[in-house]
């Protein structure tokens, strides 16, 4: 179970705003996060990675503490080892599709595998700049997958895809979701899209 | 400093703090038995000091300009920084890389003053392309300095002309 109580300051439009979150997310569960823009969707969920640390709270996976500000604990990025799917993506541009998975595990079999979930098996040796906007989207979801995460982060992760696609890529996943026995927190804007999915919902709203 | 400081004020500075009388020019006399005041090795690191700072201006500007979702996502990969360094922001400034390099070489070719100062004009130590056409002017000796000028124009120059091919070719149109 993941335990979550942090209050974080956010810089807004209209002045200093407060991202205050006190959740609790059970092992296995998908949740889905919204909120108006600039509610701190995507900085709850590097908060949770360990990119960036809040003024003031606690997280604790599965009774381990990741983050005790007042005990001065926060471990880093690299040894919470979360997935994490970023909005811009955030492909290397030097390395191909192949290269990006094997840059995340070593597991020759497992990435054949992803690269078969994806379809990109056959722009294995592609770079991010000959793919399209959902070839791209599609890797970023499987490199952070490809490390086995048990906590998986994923900010608007289906966004650029087609609706075929989507609900193909979708029904593979939950299947992976459930596999890798993972915890997964998708921030989406769209009611519809993650549709039988996922089994919870936190509305995100920052405070003045 | 290095980049505002006229060079041969740092190359004076230079020749006191390694002056083999006192001080760190002393102390590395005695203890390692090494010279830099007029020898090849004060040139190399005297030309180091100098246009260090014209190589990690590019570098830094270029590594600033990387989305740092790109290191982020390099970490939480469980990759250190030494290795997203490496891997992720280093390959991906390389025509930056390539022009701080060439660019910082050239400058170094061409250095005068710090080189005279800490180095001197002596002939098969310390003497450098740029103090021998300065010597072969003095000497009213043009042909000599005539050679030397066109054998550093034409180094600098298909250096300038390779970087600028390498970086149009890495170029991205802004339409694309």
């Amino acid at each position: 179970m993941i335990c979550i109580n942090i209050e974080k300051k956010l810089k807004a439009y209209s002045g200093r705003q407060w991202l205050k979150i006190n959740h609790e997310f059970d092992d296995g569960s998908i949740t889905k996060i919204y909120g108006p823009s600039g509610s701190g969707k995507t900085t709850f969920l590097k908060i949770i990675a360990g990119l960036l640390a809040p003024e003031k709270g606690v997280i604790t996976v599965d009774g381990i503490f990741w983050l005790d500000t007042s005990a001065k604990i926060s471990l880093s990025p690299q040894k919470r080892l979360v997935g994490f799917v970023f909005q811009n993506y955030a492909l290397f541009p030097n390395m191909t599709v192949q290269q990006h998975l094997e840059y995340a595990s070593k597991d020759a079999q497992w990435i054949q595998h992803l690269l078969k979930i994806g379809k990109l098996e056959t722009l294995s040796d592609h770079k991010p700049e000959h793919l399209s906007g959902g070839q791209q989207q599609r890797l970023a979801i499987l490199r952070a997958i490809a490390i086995k995460p048990k906590v998986l982060l994923m900010d608007e992760p289906f966004s650029a895809l087609d609706p075929k696609m989507k609900s193909a890529l979708i029904a593979d996943l939950k299947a992976l979701f459930a596999e890798l026995k993972m915890t997964v927190l998708i921030v989406s804007h769209s009611p519809q899209e993650l549709e039988g999915l996922v089994d919870g919902e936190l509305v995100i709203n920052a405070e003045e | 400093m290095p980049l505002v400081l006229p060079p041969s004020v740092l190359g004076f500075y230079l020749l006191i703090a390694f002056s083999p009388q006192h001080g760190v020019g002393k102390w590395l006399l005695n203890t390692f038995n090494v010279q830099f005041v007029f020898s090849f090795q004060g040139l190399v690191l005297a030309s180091v000091i100098y246009s260090m700072p014209f190589m990690i201006g590019p570098i830094k500007s270029a590594l600033q300009q990387l989305p740092a979702s790109l290191a982020q996502a390099s970490y939480t990969l469980g990759k250190g920084e030494r290795e997203t360094f490496l891997q992720v922001l280093l390959p991906n400034i390389k025509p930056s890389l390539l022009t701080a390099i060439v660019l910082t070489f050239a400058h170094t070719l061409g250095e005068f003053g710090v080189v005279l100062m800490i180095g001197g004009n002596i002939p098969n130590v310390t003497r450098v392309a740029s103090i021998a056409v300065y010597d072969s002017v003095e000497n009213m000796d043009y042909s000599t300095a005539n050679v030397y000028s066109l054998i550093l124009f034409s180094i600098t120059f298909i250096m300038v002309i390779g970087v600028f091919i390498f970086n149009k070719a890495h170029a991205k149109s802004p339409l694309e």
